[in-house]
């Protein structure tokens, strides 16, 4: 037993070292390398720039709390959700009050549409508290709100939901989604801030 | 339930089977000693590694200097991530000027990451660029490694005859290492960034939103460890929400490409174990055996998750369950990311388990405690499995009265009692820890949700930690000294206590003789085996568990459906 402890003491103590060089420093090192190099727009994290200033990631979502805009879904990420320092879920399992209480907070703040049940997705939080997307229906759900925020016509923005809706991949792999924030910079486009 | 939603289990099981046979072949050449193309390459790193270490690949190691060997290793590189988490605030890479963490968290994360475990009680944005790779990234090889390291030294006591060794604990990690791990993480790394994973020792962007907020873009070495951590079945995410996070997994399809890649090595490593026997029929019994387990599980909780929860329905929701999940992955694959993420013992995830419904969320938890041998670990399943394979041929045997066999040795009393202590581990620590926590106040401070589920989440948590999954009911408050004491304890006890008698057992069968198959040998290869083996999972996993399960998810069930809330 003693010489097994004596003889391993060089091996492990060196290959410590060596591996956390090359697995630790010398391997990131060359990814980051060849990323910045070959992809340096997803390598720095899919960056929105407009004149010159990150308005922000075309992966993640942000907060829209304005009738203006469209909205993500509820996030849990930070105290005032979609904080990218602090992803989270809500962690509510199904028989917990406090999940019930707030999924009823926000369809009373939903206005009621007689013509569609509310897209689940609407009331839920996402996973990551960063969720960009949002279904089809939930973005169409929200159009009445808008276009009257906007004073443009119903019909246009629906036209527009349906440019932005992305298909699943290999017509199995996700599902129908539309990135909240994309759609909301071509809607300022559409119909700048007055 | 979707068609969609089918298709997506269906091909997901017919890639991992179809990619049992190609990595399994790579790793029987690692197994073997052979030399691969890519020694041209990495061979001068291997052999310099040996030359400064004064370690002699060709030396045989008996059992229990390979386990001495290891465990010290083990130790030392624990020891090099616990500095690096404490000093976290005065080592570089550190732009935020984050503190290092405090004396318990830092002994569960260094632990965790150790055991394979990756159980995160920190938030992933609390590290620097530097305690990430530095102290993490590493484990996540490393632990691999290991693992893999420890099911070759146990097939290598199935296939060796009259021998006293079972190889060399240093060359079986260093080669695993340099021509298995590293090699894939370099290509998949890449494939990650170009779909949007960020890969920067930048850490930090500021962002104006559209509607003039301040949005703080957390960045870093992402792609680097994501990789590792799928492939080596870690699950540490670089952030807090791990791969639902969309820097960590941006798409669909790296959602594919990352549950395949937990499978990948478990299901090659059923191969390379028929391989080594002499005989592939071997393996993929074993493999149709996992594959039924996995099947049957993700069955569950896509019906289950997809059915949604009543208690939103009477709101007036329709459909399935998404509190916890994101847009772009849906119902279908977050359910089956969770099945796999803990059939395996990787841990990642890409929704929130605590917000799964009750019977959804308890097929992840159950696959855990059957000892995570459906795929399993790498290594660490295919070795999990074949304790249960000693069990099987032992029932086997004690019902025909005969010596058991199992692939051509005998396998009698002291290899039994040694399985069986190897499994032990399961129940007394994690029913012994819960049952602590449940009644004492620092353990009952933990849970977020109240009622059964509240017992889940602290279930889940010494399930997660002694089974190295390292998912979590994210709700229970887990960073504080007791949690953090009792579940660094668990992993530890999970991940070595079930290491070390496996070695013993490979050491035992080592030393026998070869028994050859004769027409009154329990066949080990076809559908009746395949049936006692996934019979003595079930029994052995359900007679220890079920009452727990009981307490916990089936009580929420129960409560769910009849709309009692808590």
């Amino acid at each position: 037993m003693l010489t097994d402890i004596k003889t391993a003491l060089r091996p492990a103590l060196v290959l410590t070292l060596l591996f956390a060089a090359l697995l630790g420093l010398f391997y990131p090192a060359v990814i980051t390398g060849l990323a910045q190099t070959f992809f340096p727009h997803q390598a720095n994290g899919s960056l929105i720039r407009e004149n010159d200033r990150v308005i922000g990631s075309e992966l993640l979502g942000q907060a829209f709390a304005t009738d203006r805009y469209f909205h993500g879904r509820p996030s849990a990420a930070g105290s005032n959700g979609y904080d990218a320092t602090a992803s989270a879920g809500s962690n509510l399992g199904p028989t917990s009050q406090a999940l019930v209480d707030r999924v009823k907070g926000d369809l009373a703040a939903l206005p009621q549409s007689p013509d569609s049940d509310v897209p689940p997705d609407l009331v839920t939080t996402s996973a990551s508290g960063l969720d960009p997307h949002i279904s089809p229906e939930a973005a169409l759900y929200q159009v009445t709100r808008v276009a009257e925020a906007r004073g443009i016509a119903a019909d246009d923005l629906r036209n527009l939901v349906r440019q932005h809706v992305q298909g699943p991949a290999l017509g199995f792999l996700g599902e129908p989604r539309v990135n909240v924030l994309a759609l909301n910079r071509d809607l300022d486009r559409l119909n700048a801030r007055p | 339930m979707t068609f969609e939603g089918w298709a997506l289990i269906l091909i997901f099981a017919a890639l991992t089977v179809a990619l049992a046979k190609p990595i399994g072949l790579w790793l029987y050449a690692l197994y073997d000693g052979r030399r691969t193309p890519l020694h041209a390459v990495l061979g001068p790193i291997e052999r310099g590694f040996y030359t400064l270490a004064g370690i002699d690949p060709t030396t045989d190691q008996s059992w229990r200097r390979y386990a001495v060997h290891m465990l010290l290793f083990q130790v030392a590189t624990l020891l090099f991530t616990y500095a690096i988490l404490r000093l976290q605030a005065v080592l570089p890479l550190n732009s935020r000027d984050l503190a290092g963490q405090s004396p318990d968290l830092a002994f569960n994360t260094a632990i965790s990451f150790t055991a394979n475990t990756n159980w995160q009680s920190y938030s992933g944005e609390t590290l620097s660029v530097l305690s990430q790779m530095l102290g993490l990234t590493i484990h996540n090889f490393l632990s691999a490694a290991t693992g893999i390291a420890i099911a070759f030294a146990l097939f290598r006591g199935f296939a060796r005859r009259q021998a006293s060794g079972i190889g060399n604990f240093w060359a079986d990690l260093t080669r695993v290492t340099l021509y298995l791990l590293l090699p894939i993480c370099l290509v998949y790394a890449l494939f990650l960034v170009a779909s949007g994973v960020p890969q920067t020792f930048a850490s930090l962007v500021d962002a104006t939103t559209l509607e003039g907020a301040k949005q703080s873009i957390v960045l870093g070495p992402v792609a680097s460890q994501e990789a590792i951590k799928m492939l080596g079945t870690n699950g540490g995410g670089f952030f807090n929400a791990n791969s639902a996070h969309p820097f960590e997994n941006p798409t669909a399809l790296t959602n594919l490409v990352q549950m395949l890649s937990i499978f990948a090595i478990g299901s090659g490593m059923t191969w390379c174990f028929g391989k080594a026997m002499g005989n592939t029929r071997q393996g993929w019994a074993i493999l149709a055996a996992m594959m039924i387990l996995f099947l049957a599980g993700a069955s569950v909780t896509y019906w289950q998750e997809a059915a949604g929860n009543p208690n939103l329905h009477v709101l007036g929701l329709t459909g399935g369950n998404m509190e916890g999940k994101e847009v772009r992955f849906g119902i279908a694959a977050s359910a089956l990311f969770s099945v796999v993420t803990t059939a395996a013992s990787c841990g990642a995830v890409n929704a929130m388990h605590d917000s799964f419904t009750a019977l959804g969320g308890m097929i992840p938890l159950f696959n855990m405690q059957l000892g995570e041998v459906v795929i399993g670990g790498v290594g660490a399943g295919i070795y999990g499995f074949l304790v249960f394979a000693i069990l099987a041929v032992f029932v086997a045997g004690l019902m025909v009265g005969r010596t058991p066999e199992y692939v051509g040795k005998k396998i009698e009393s002291r290899e039994v009692k040694l399985a069986v202590l190897a499994i032990a581990i399961l129940p007394l620590s994690i029913l012994g820890l819960t049952a602590l926590s449940a009644v004492l106040p620092q353990g009952l401070a933990g849970p977020l949700n109240k009622g059964p589920h509240g017992f889940t989440e602290i279930l889940y948590a010494y399930t997660s930690a002694t089974g190295n999954n390292g998912s979590a009911f994210a709700g229970l408050t887990a960073a504080t000294p007791f949690y953090n004491g009792l579940l660094g304890t668990a992993m530890w006890l999970g991940r070595f206590f079930m290491i070390v008698p496996i070695l013993a057992v490979a050491g035992s069968l080592a030393a026998k003789k070869y028994t050859p198959e004769t027409a009154g040998s329990f066949p080990t290869t076809g559908p009746l085996w395949v049936g006692l083996l996934v019979g003595i999972i079930l029994i052995v996993g359900g007679l220890t568990f079920l009452p727990s399960l009981a307490l916990g998810p089936i009580a929420d069930h129960i409560a769910m459906v009849r709309g009692q809330l808590f």
